[in-house]
């Protein structure tokens, strides 16, 4: 049996979330540590870095660490009328540091969903989303978007792409004051204007954002405001539904994510730790047929997540040295641990052992 | 409790000015000492000076949940926060300035010095000019006359400190002026604080126009 006093806060992340996503019919998918180099290279638009450890194998052919672990999950699937697969994983992934621009490890964990994604899909995956955060804090926010509402504004607004994409990113950043200059500078009429502005600050609630979204009446599509309403009382029936709220500063590269995409936040920690959505996209650019959602969670993230913290390194310090009977040396560590204490045994005690009782038999005694 | 990473200097007490205008005073800050860290437990809010251009790096990391950061450090740097307001503090520009007679025809690649090397990069990479970069800490405006480079990117602001050189704005790339960034998780968990502040401040701006 495992004690889960000596589980680290990533550790025990671990094994909750596979029971958690297996409860939901998620399969543990193992993978290979390497790809072809080549794979990533098509693909590099889809990895948050496109900076990747490659190497020779022994036949000389170029490999890739793992920068991605979706990319190798849809490589490995078929598409198969009415059947959905839902994997789970828990990989190493080595990515460049945006701080410190060297490569890291790190460990990512999620699921995906691929097969035709129904509204049901999506519900289910928020839900899962939520109880992936709910086990590690009680106080977590999980926040949706939606992309076709946001593109089917954008298209309302202006069809050129350069302006576009300035707008998601100060949509992205909450940036009133730029969004509000570069209208000016794109000579977009003032109501619509107004109607970005009035965009970019809603958020929260949920009901009071669907409240205010149908306030955009036509600039907004009914398709997607309809989608956020149905899921929206869905997710109602939730016991932690208040901690879920629409904002659409949650956006994702729209050449692979479409429809609803999600990112969770745990209070005390710094940046969001589960990202999500769906990138129905991306399957249609590696010529599959499905569609797929998903979502990933940072544990190297919860780290920084303060834990129980211990006072002491071991419960018992037992001190010998040579002239000590082995025997007795051993019937007491025997003893100590049988007790369910923990022990450590040294020659003298340096100060850097923490312990709450200390044994001396040294000397034979 | 609301931690708010002010710039030293004088645009940090015309800030601090505004968030005490707000109702989130700290007394203790005009106190004449070398304390780095004020805090008032009545209105649960603590200040910190730090470096202009390192309240970008605080907030993104979470020890600060808002700051205030000139738009040039958030053009330059990217940090993955909120820009909720501009405060329209510490107004200038960043611009392209050269020697008085040079003209760019566009034949040969164009020398760049400059500290804010993103900025100048994605300005030039926008317009599709061939350009070579030369990072510079300081004094960036003697680089064209030592002929080091052709032109400068730079923040201008009064443009004394060109006319003396025999520069001038060749053209202006982005206005500047301190912004109100938050945390992006800060703002999940105390956002009705942050909104607060963002409200009083928004029509203080709005009074000084």
């Amino acid at each position: 049996m495992i004690d889960n006093n000596i589980l680290r806060n990533e550790e025990k992340a671990i094994f909750a979330l596979r029971s958690l996503y297996g409860r939901y019919g998620y399969k543990p998918f193992k993978m290979s540590k390497f790809e072809e180099y080549e794979f990533y290279i098509q693909n590099k638009d889809f990895l948050v870095s496109d900076r990747i450890i490659a190497f020779n194998d022994t036949s000389g052919k170029l490999l890739a660490l793992k920068p991605d672990v979706t990319l190798s999950i849809i490589k490995n699937g078929e598409d198969i009328n009415g059947y959905k697969q839902k994997v789970c994983y828990n990989e190493n992934v080595y990515r460049v540091s945006e701080n410190t621009h060297q490569f890291k490890e790190i460990m990512q964990t999620g699921v995906e969903c691929i097969g035709k994604i129904a509204l049901y899909d999506i519900n289910e995956m928020i839900l899962m989303a939520a109880e992936s955060l709910a086990l590690r804090s009680d106080n977590f926010v999980l926040e949706i978007s939606h992309l076709g509402l946001l593109s089917s504004l954008l298209d309302n607004v202006c069809k050129n792409t350069a302006f576009k994409q300035e707008t998601i990113k100060y949509i992205a950043d909450k940036n009133p004051h730029d969004l509000s200059r570069i209208c000016d500078e794109n000579n977009v009429d003032e109501n619509l204007k107004n109607i970005l502005l009035c965009f970019i600050a809603i958020y929260g609630e949920r009901s009071t954002v669907l409240q205010k979204l149908d306030t955009l009446g036509e600039y907004v599509s009914k398709d997607a405001l309809n989608t956020l309403k149905t899921l929206s009382s869905m997710l109602d029936k939730l016991s932690c539904s208040d901690k879920i709220k629409f904002d659409f500063s949650a956006v994702s590269d729209m050449n692979y994510y479409n429809g609803i995409v999600f990112k969770g936040y745990i209070k005390g920690l710094s940046q969001s730790v589960l990202t999500g959505g769906q990138y129905d996209n991306l399957l249609y650019k590696m010529g599959r047929k499905s569609g797929a959602i998903g979502f990933a969670i940072y544990l190297d993230l919860l780290e920084d997540l303060p834990d129980e913290k211990q006072d002491f390194d071991v419960d018992v310090l037992l001190l010998c040295d040579d002239t000590t009977d082995n025997n007795i040396l051993t019937d007491n560590v025997k003893q100590i641990i049988e007790s369910g204490k923990t022990v450590s045994v040294q020659n003298t005690d340096t100060g850097k052992i923490r312990y709450k009782e200390l044994k001396d038999i040294r000397g034979g005694v | 409790m609301l931690n708010v990473a002010l710039p030293k200097g004088r645009l940090g007490e015309k800030v601090y000015a505004m968030f005490e205008s707000a109702g989130y005073e700290c007394p203790s800050i005009k106190e004449n000492n070398r304390k780095l860290i004020f805090e008032n437990e009545k209105k649960q809010v603590r200040y910190f000076w730090v470096k202009p251009s390192d309240v970008a790096i605080y907030v993104e990391r979470g020890a600060a949940d808002i700051g205030v950061a000139g738009k040039d450090i958030l053009l330059e740097y990217n940090p993955d926060v909120y820009e909720l307001l501009d405060l329209n503090l510490g107004k200038c520009r960043m611009a392209v300035a050269a020697p008085n007679d040079f003209n760019d025809d566009g034949q040969k690649t164009l020398k760049v010095a400059t500290k804010f090397t993103n900025i100048a990069a994605d300005y030039y990479a926008s317009i599709g000019r061939e350009i070579d970069i030369i990072k510079l800490n300081g004094s960036i405006e003697i680089a064209p006359i030592l002929k080091l480079s052709d032109v400068i990117v730079d923040i201008v602001e009064t443009g004394t400190t060109l006319k003396e050189n025999n520069l001038e704005v060749k053209s202006t790339i982005v206005p500047i002026s301190a912004r109100l960034i938050a945390n992006k998780s800060s703002f999940k968990f105390k956002g009705e604080d942050i909104e607060r502040i963002v409200d009083s401040m928004k029509n203080q701006v709005k009074c000084n126009d």
